[in-house]
């Protein structure tokens, strides 16, 4: 093998397309491995730890790129290299190149100068940066969306505080999806424009309930990301308690939907006093704290029913009629298998809220439940590479990200713990969560069809595909595909949480 | 702009960071902006807050800087003796391009020179004796920005040189260069020997005289006129001078022939002017002198009014931080070169010429000379990126010097080191490539990157001024 490298001094390039290079040259001929990063500490003790440090990097700093390829010869390694560089400078040069485009704006200031009726800036550089750039969006008058992680809670606070001052509202920091004027940011869903407007202190939670809205047949007027961090006391709120005041001033929202994990006190007090105040139908999901609703599939469905005047009742009583028919998709599943092992469930989660869902469904169909998230009786996982008896494991977590992108967008490492997984003899259940819409791998089934495949002659796969009709991955088709491959495949997280935990219980019952 | 008003307004979204992002807001929104995003440069770590803490004042400093630098008006009044007219100029000053510098670290153009130079004097007979006496600690060398003075690469001044006298009518300081020896073996690319000191020696005896006579004849030539004329026929006056010379011929044929009695001298001169097409960058340059340095001493200024080199250090200095020089090393221009030569063969970066820069010009113009756009890459769409990628570091935009191609915009004018340093962007400089070796010559030209070592100190030095 051969290991070669090139630092390229003052180069920047974001995360995402450095994977996409990086996934490129890994599949060129010859290329063992290749990894494309800029050249910061983390990265260089990730790059370290797969031998792959190459010594000429060890002086690199923050503002270099780093190439290294891992291949079976020097030719081929030197080939891989070259890719990389046409790769990266294709990458720089638009399509404009010998034309006379103006060269792209190099901060906030300059892009706000050419961009007349600039109202809000997406922020999604590394986190130790970040707050600088949102500092600067707000002078200039700009809300800000920080999709950004890795920013402290001082620098949270300190943003969120000026930003109130001016009448301005910072979502995030680590805010992974808001829909703004139907604008879908970041990781979000196409949905039709509605009644019902929604504050979200979870990502995945709010592309859920925008999702199910859509699919009901309702509308979004907005979708307000905060930030998980925002409903902590440290916090205050200030971004949740802001945009539920907006909603509540908002003349097409007629609705009003909270998602987030529960609040810390001091918090949900001053959200309870606001909601006092709204004069309008206010839905709040706190997942994990009990009562009604109690998931997100909940929550979305009574927000519609306040949205149509529908009476809320009738609409969770059709939740209770579906899930009798789920449990007798789960009866007739299992005895039409022939053969069936083990007798536990594996959740592989990419949405940290689809994790969360899944132990509020999950309790009281399945016993001994596991996470490296848990919520409520759920068990904390010893090691969360190593799920034991009915697990869920969250991907998105820290020990699974650090050096690589979103299990939403990169599928690599859940397809392999699918695959082991599967050949578990004690599991019977694999679940899934398939994200669409932006932000997300825009072509999912092409990497888990074949995986699904292998997994399905060994146990249960389950899917709940996230998503609405309008996504640009194409629904239908990704749901044709996985259920050809052998999955079974709900248009709910809840759904298919119920589906595999009722398919696991079954199958317990069957092998006890 | 409250939340509400969000709501009731198209979203146009400034997309920092993953791409992706921005494409979908464009589709859904447009228009969207994508930000070209660079790390910070690395600086002392209170630096920005400080700034950004004083920025009213700053922008009121900077402001004043620019009216002075807009409304400077440089005129060529008049030729001289450097002893008698150069500030400070002794029988032992010899002056040269960049940021201060000793002989032990010069480089080899500069070295050669300075041979050159005292061969010239007369303080030297053989260039082994000029090397002695240049390494003795003798001769006082100094920068020709500290006596207001410039000089295109080496930039050696030496007491007899003859100069040309700007004078910034407006502000009633003045700035001094050097004649343009033309290509060959001359003295700025550090060549010596019977050639080089033959030439100098004319320019002193014929060449200085006959301009003398004709510039008392003529009056001042108004040059601010005469650069704004030559942008729009083509040149950026920093690589490419042919207009600007053949307009200042024009205006000062009718004198020569006028003022010489000696038809050959006349004729000598006159077509000495005409074979050089860089004999305007000797006039380009120290009106961008002239003009900036009665932009000096304004306190709280960030904009830079020198960025100069010696071929060793890239010297950087600012309105508001007095005579202090901020410097790192030049570095070797990634350029365009001559058939035979590589970037092996170049000196690193070398010259006062970036002055034309700091003003405006040069690299800032490039898009007003498609015909010397292969040294940016080949099409005139480079050249106007480069100059449109300026405007997002300089504070203003020039009221004289048009960009045809841009509608006749005005050039980007004032460098704001806040502004290099905050959006990590580096002026471009338009330059010629000396050969590392003494009296080769230039070997190339083309656009260098400036380095942002002395801009992040200048940047630190403001601060600390500031905090």
């Amino acid at each position: 093998m051969n290991t070669v490298g090139r630092v390229k001094q003052g180069f920047y390039f974001d995360s995402v397309t450095l994977m996409r290079v990086g996934r490129e040259l890994s599949g060129f001929p010859g290329v063992a491995e290749a990894s494309v990063v800029m050249a910061t500490e983390a990265n260089k003790s990730i790059l370290a730890m797969s031998d792959l440090l190459l010594s000429e990097f060890k002086k690199s700093g923050d503002q270099d790129l780093l190439i290294v390829v891992k291949a079976k010869d020097a030719k081929a390694a030197d080939a891989a290299l070259a890719k990389a560089e046409e790769l990266l400078s294709r990458k720089k040069k638009p399509a404009a190149a010998g034309g006379t485009a103006a060269p792209a704006p190099r901060d906030v200031a300059s892009a706000v100068a050419g961009l007349p009726g600039a109202n809000l800036a997406l922020i999604s550089v590394a986190g130790r940066y970040a707050a600088r750039e949102a500092r600067k969006a707000l002078d200039l008058g700009l809300h800000v969306m920080l999709f950004s992680d890795n920013v402290s809670i001082e620098e949270e606070v300190a943003l969120k505080k000026f930003a109130h001052k001016k009448g301005l509202i910072v979502m995030g920091p680590d805010c992974g999806t808001s829909i703004v004027n139907g604008v879908p940011l970041a990781f979000a869903n196409v949905v039709s424009k509605g009644p019902i407007g929604i504050v979200g202190a979870s990502g995945t939670g709010t592309q859920e309930v925008t999702c199910i809205i859509a699919n009901e047949g309702s509308g979004v007027s907005q979708a307000i990301g905060t930030g998980g961090r925002d409903v902590k006391d440290a916090v205050g709120g200030i971004a949740f308690l802001d945009a539920m005041q907006a909603l509540a001033d908002d003349r097409e929202t007629k609705v009003i939907l909270l998602v987030s994990k529960p609040p810390q006190p001091g918090v949900l007090k001053k959200i309870y006093a606001l909601i006092r105040k709204i004069k309008k139908p206010v839905v709040a999901l706190f997942l994990g704290e009990g009562g009604t609703p109690a998931t997100l599939e909940q929550a979305a469905l009574l927000a519609v029913a306040h949205a149509n005047r529908a009476d809320p009742v009738q609409a969770l009583a059709h939740l209770t009629r579906r899930d009798e028919v789920l449990a007798a998709e789960a009866r007739a599943l299992v005895a039409k298998r022939k053969k069936t092992k083990g007798r536990y469930l594996r959740g592989l989660f990419s949405g940290g809220t689809f994790c969360a869902e899944a132990q509020v469904v999950l309790d009281g169909i399945v016993r001994h439940l596991y996470s490296n998230a848990p919520l409520g009786d759920s068990l904390k996982l010893k090691n969360a590479w190593k799920p034991e008896k009915n697990s869920v494991v969250d991907l998105g977590e820290d020990e699974f990200t650090v050096g690589r992108a979103h299990p939403m967008i990169d599928f690599t490492l859940r397809n392999k713990m699918i695959l082991e997984q599967a050949a578990d003899p004690d599991v019977a259940v694999i679940l899934l969560d398939v994200v669409l819409g932006y932000g997300a791998n825009l072509d999912p089934a092409a990497e888990l069809v074949p995986v699904i495949q292998k997994a399905a002659k060994q146990v249960f796969v389950v899917a709940g595909v996230n998503g609405t009709i309008g996504d640009p991955q194409n629904r239908a088709q990704v749901v044709e595909a996985l259920r050809e491959a052998g999955a079974h495949v709900q248009l709910t997280n809840a759904a298919a949480c119920k589906l595999a935990g009722l398919i696991a219980a079954e199958v317990a019952r069957k092998n006890r | 702009m409250s939340i509400q008003k969000l709501f009731s307004a198209p979203l146009h979204v400034v997309n920092v960071g993953i791409e992706a992002f921005k494409d979908t807001c464009e589709k859904y929104s447009p228009p969207a902006v994508q930000v070209d995003w660079r790390p910070p440069v690395d600086v002392a770590p209170d630096s920005e807050a400080i700034l950004a803490k004083r920025a009213a004042k700053i922008d009121k400093a900077n402001q004043k800087v620019m009216e002075i630098i807009l409304a400077g008006t440089p005129k060529l009044v008049g030729l001289d003796i450097a002893r008698n007219v150069v500030p400070g100029m002794t029988e032992d000053t010899i002056l040269h391009a960049g940021p201060p510098i000793t002989w032990d670290r010069m480089c080899g153009p500069m070295r050669g020179g300075v041979m050159a130079g005292l061969v010239y004097e007369g303080r030297a007979t053989t260039i082994e004796e000029a090397e002695k006496l240049a390494a003795s600690g003798k001769i006082k060398y100094a920068p020709c920005h500290e006596h207001a003075a410039v000089g295109p690469m080496a930039g050696i001044v030496t007491p007899s040189m003859p100069v040309m006298i700007i004078r910034n009518e407006k502000f009633g300081n003045v700035a001094y260069c050097t004649l343009n020896e033309g290509l060959g073996k001359v003295l700025r690319y550090g060549a010596f020997g019977e050639e080089v000191t033959k030439r100098l020696k004319w320019m002193e005896t014929v060449l200085y005289p006959v301009l003398k006579a004709a510039i008392a004849h003529s009056g001042p030539i108004d040059l601010k006129n005469l650069i704004a004329q030559a942008l729009h026929m083509g040149d950026e006056v920093h690589n490419r001078n042919r207009a600007g010379t053949s307009l200042l011929y024009r205006a000062i044929a009718p004198s020569i022939v006028a003022t010489c009695a000696n038809k050959d001298d006349a004729v000598a001169v006159l077509n000495f002017i005409n074979g050089n097409d860089h004999f305007f960058l000797n006039l380009s340059m120290p009106a961008c002198k002239a003009t900036l340095d009665a932009a000096r001493n304004v306190k709280g200024s960030s904009i830079a009014v020198v960025m100069a080199r010696n071929g060793t250090d890239f010297g950087v200095q600012l309105a508001g931080t007095g005579d202090l020089w901020f410097t790192a090393p030049a570095e070797v221009p990634d350029a365009l070169y001559f058939a035979g030569f590589s970037k092996a063969d170049a000196n690193p970066d070398i010259g006062d010429s970036a002055i034309t820069e700091t003003g405006g010009l040069g690299g800032f113009a490039i898009a007003a000379a498609p015909a010397i756009v292969q040294f940016v890459g080949g099409a005139a769409g480079d050249a106007l990126r480069y100059t449109l990628s300026m405007y997002e570091i300089t504070a203003g935009e020039s009221r004289m010097y048009q960009i045809p191609a841009l509608d006749f915009r005005g050039t980007p004018t004032g460098i704001d080191v806040r502004k290099v340093v905050e959006k990590n962007l580096v002026p471009v400089i338009d330059t010629g490539v000396a050969h590392k070796k003494a009296g080769v010559g230039q070997v190339g030209a083309g656009i260098v990157a400036a380095p942002m070592g002395p801009f992040a100190k200048a940047y630190d030095a403001l601060a600390k001024l500031l905090k």
